[in-house]
C-alpha cells in the first residue's frame, strides 16, 4: 500500500481537528482534495530550508477555501507547525486564517476569491520560460469554481503561449455549495472544453487514488508544447460516510457526535488500507 | 504647445529600463497602440507580454511574474484596469504584495465622447480604498518620467493614471523638482490654496495667475501623490489660507477632493471646496469640451476662488 494513501487519511484527521478548534472550515473540499495536494507535494521540488529558493516548484491554491488541508500538508512538509495550527486557526490575531496567506512559509499567494489563481499561474509560468528556470507551476481549482470567467480568460492565455511547464488540477467533486455542479451551472464535457482551449487533458478516474494521481502528474511532466489539465474525479467529503457526496458538508461544522464518528471512521479506513 | 503625451514618456522610460534590466516586463491588453507601446513591443518583444482582451488575466497574469522576480507594469486603459481588474488589483497585487504596477491610460475623459464606458471618474477612489495601494497622476511629461523613475526603483505596487492626449508642460525640462511621495509647491501664496493633480494642475497654475491679477493671492499645490497624500506638504501649504480648493478629474466622492478635505477638517478646519467632474455621465464632447462646461479650467477655478472669498 502507498505510504501517502495512509497518510491522506492521518492528514485528515488533522484537517477535522483544525476545523473544529478554529470553529468552521470548508471541511467537504477539503476531504476531497487531500489525495490531490498531498500527491502533488510529495513531488514538488519545495524545502522549507530555502522557501525562496527561484528554482522551487510554485503552488497555488486557487480554491482557496481548502486551506486546511494545505495546512495539514505544508506542516508535514515541515513547513509549518500542525500544533499551532490547530491551536490558533481562525482565532484572534491568528496568522492561520481560513484563506491561503503568503505571509506564510510555502504559501506563494493570497488566494479565496474563485478564479484567480489560474492566471496567476500563467505569469509563474511565463516567468520561467523568460529566466530559462526549469521549475513546474501547479494550481488546483473547484469545479464549481470554473464558472469563474477569469479561469477561461487564463486557459486561453497557456494554450496561446504553449506553457507546458504549467498544470492545472480540477477538484471533480460535482458538488458546490448549492448543490450538483451540473444543476448549478452546467459543465457538461469538460475534458472537451478545455482540449478546445489547446490544453492537453488527462482523467482521472479516482481523484483520491495517489497511484492514479501520479500516473496523471507524470504525464503532465511528460507533455510538450501545452499546458496540462487534470480532472481529477474525486469524493466531496471523503473519508467518513457521514460527509461524503453531501453538498451540505460544504462548510458544515461538526458538532462533538459527528466529530467522533468521522474520527472514528478514518482510523478503519486507514486499517482497512493496511490491510489491503 | 507640448506634443508628446506622458503615455508616450512612459514608453521611454521602459524603454531605457528593459535595456538595462531583463526584469522590466510590460503587458498589454490588445493596448499597445493606445498605451504608446507598441515600439517597446518591437523593440523588447521577450519582455513584452500580450494577454488580448482580457483585463483580469492581465493583472494576475503580471502578479504571477512579479511573484517570480519581475518587474510588471500592466498597461491597460484605466476604465477597465480600475474596475474590471478590481479584485485582482486588490488580492492578486496589494493583498498578495507583489510589484505591479497598474498603469491606467486615457485616464478620466480623456476618451471624450466615446462616453461613460470609457471614462475613468472612479478609479482614485477606487484604487485609493485599497490597502497597500499608491495613487499616482503626474501632471506633465517631465513629472511623468521622474515619477516612473522612481516606481522603477521600488518593490511595491501602484495605480498610475495618465491622460491620453500631450499636455501643456507645467515643469521646465532639467529643473523638475520631485521628490516621491511629497506634493510639489507651484506658488506660494497667503489668501487661497489649490490643491490639484494630474491634467488639472495646469489649468490650477493659469488660475492662479489671473486671481494673482485680481488682487487675490493664490498658492498651488500639485498633489501627483493621491495615495500616499503628502499631509504634512498640505497641512503646509494650506496654513493661514482662508479657503482650499481642491481640482480634480474624477468623481465628485472619494478622490482629491475628499482625501484633502478630511485632513484639513482634522488639523486645521476651514472651508474646502471640490471641483470635479458631476455624479453623473458627463456631457458628450472632447476632454476640453468636458472641462470648460464643468468649469474644470483657468477662468472655472478662478471664479471659484474668487466668489467663495467675496462670500
Amino acid at each position: 500500500m502507498n505510504a501517502l494513501a495512509l497518510k491522506a487519511y492521518d492528514l485528515r484527521r488533522d484537517v477535522l481537528d483544525i476545523i473544529v478548534n478554529g470553529g468552521g472550515g470548508h471541511i467537504g473540499g477539503d476531504m476531497s482534495s487531500m489525495e490531490i495536494m498531498l500527491t502533488l507535494y510529495s513531488r514538488m521540488n519545495v524545502d522549507p530550508m530555502r522557501p525562496d529558493d527561484p528554482d522551487r516548484d510554485r503552488f497555488v491554491l486557487s480554491k482557496g477555501h481548502c486551506v486546511e488541508t494545505l495546512y495539514a500538508v505544508l506542516a508535514d512538509k515541515g513547513f509549518l507547525d500542525i500544533g499551532e495550527v490547530k491551536a490558533r486557526f481562525s482565532r484572534f490575531g491568528s496568522e492561520y486564517i481560513g484563506h491561503p496567506h503568503n505571509t506564510l512559509p510555502g504559501i506563494e499567494m493570497n488566494s479565496g476569491s474563485l478564479g484567480h489563481g489560474l492566471s496567476v499561474c500563467v505569469g509563474m509560468a511565463l516567468a520561467g520560460k523568460m529566466d530559462k528556470r526549469n521549475y513546474r507551476v501547479y494550481t488546483l481549482m473547484g469545479d464549481g469554481e470554473l464558472a469563474e470567467g477569469s479561469i477561461w480568460e487564463a486557459l486561453m492565455a497557456a494554450g496561446h503561449y504553449k506553457l507546458d511547464n504549467l498544470c492545472a488540477v480540477v477538484d471533480r467533486n460535482h458538488l458546490q455549495i448549492s448543490g450538483n455542479t451540473e444543476d448549478v451551472m452546467g459543465h457538461h464535457d469538460l475534458h472537451a472544453r478545455f482540449a478546445a482551449f489547446d490544453w492537453h487533458v488527462i482523467d482521472v478516474a479516482d481523484g483520491n487514488d495517489v497511484d492514479q494521481l501520479n500516473a496523471a502528474f507524470d504525464g503532465a511532466e511528460q507533455t510538450r508544447g501545452q499546458p496540462t489539465i487534470i480532472i481529477a474525479n474525486t469524493v466531496k467529503g471523503k473519508g467518513s460516510t457521514l460527509m461524503e457526496n453531501k453538498a451540505s458538508w460544504h462548510h458544515h461544522l461538526p458538532n462533538a457526535e459527528e466529530y467522533a464518528a468521522i474520527r472514528k471512521e478514518l482510523q478503519e479506513r486507514k486499517e482497512a488500507l493496511l490491510h489491503e | 504647445m507640448n506634443k508628446i503625451a506622458n503615455r508616450a514618456v512612459m514608453c521611454e522610460v521602459l524603454k531605457e529600463a528593459a535595456s538595462q534590466d531583463r526584469d522590466v516586463i510590460v503587458l498589454c491588453s490588445d493596448s499597445r497602440g493606445s498605451a504608446s507601446l507598441a515600439s517597446f513591443a518591437e523593440a523588447y518583444p521577450e519582455q513584452f507580454v500580450e494577454v488580448g482582451i482580457a483585463e483580469q488575466d492581465l493583472v494576475s497574469i503580471a502578479a504571477g511574474l512579479a511573484s517570480c522576480g519581475k518587474k510588471a507594469f500592466a498597461v491597460s486603459p484605466a476604465s477597465f484596469i480600475s474596475t474590471r481588474s478590481y479584485e485582482q488589483c486588490k488580492v492578486d497585487c496589494a493583498y498578495s504584495n507583489t510589484n505591479v504596477k497598474l498603469v491606467g491610460i486615457s485616464g478620466g475623459v480623456s476618451y471624450g465622447a466615446l462616453g461613460m464606458t470609457h471614462h475613468s471618474a472612479q478609479d482614485i477612489a477606487a484604487m485609493s480604498a485599497i490597502p497597500g495601494m499608491r495613487v499616482y497622476l503626474p501632471s506633465d511629461r517631465h513629472q511623468t518620467r521622474k515619477l516612473f523613475e522612481a516606481l522603477l526603483q521600488d518593490k511595491q505596487t501602484a495605480y498610475i493614471r495618465l491622460g491620453r492626449n500631450p499636455v501643456e508642460d507645467v515643469y521646465e525640462e532639467g529643473s523638475v523638482p520631485f521628490e516621491m511621495d511629497k506634493a510639489t509647491v507651484l506658488s506660494e501664496g497667503t489668501d487661497v490654496l489649490l490643491v490639484a493633480c494630474g491634467e488639472m494642475v495646469k489649468p490650477s497654475r493659469d488660475a492662479a495667475e489671473l486671481l494673482n491679477g485680481q488682487g487675490i493671492s493664490a498658492g498651488v499645490l500639485d498633489m501627483y501623490c493621491v495615495k500616499p497624500l503628502d499631509r504634512e506638504g498640505l497641512l503646509k501649504a494650506a496654513n493661514g489660507k482662508k479657503l482650499v480648493i481642491t481640482v480634480e478629474e474624477h468623481a465628485p466622492f472619494g478622490g482629491l477632493g475628499s482625501m484633502v478635505a478630511q485632513v484639513i477638517s482634522a488639523n486645521d478646519p476651514k472651508r474646502v471646496i471640490n471641483l470635479a467632474l458631476p455624479d453623473a455621465p458627463v456631457i458628450t464632447g472632447t476632454s476640453q469640451e468636458v472641462f470648460d462646461y464643468y468649469g474644470l479650467n483657468a477662468a472655472g477655478i478662478a471664479d471659484t476662488a474668487k466668489n467663495a472669498l467675496e462670500e
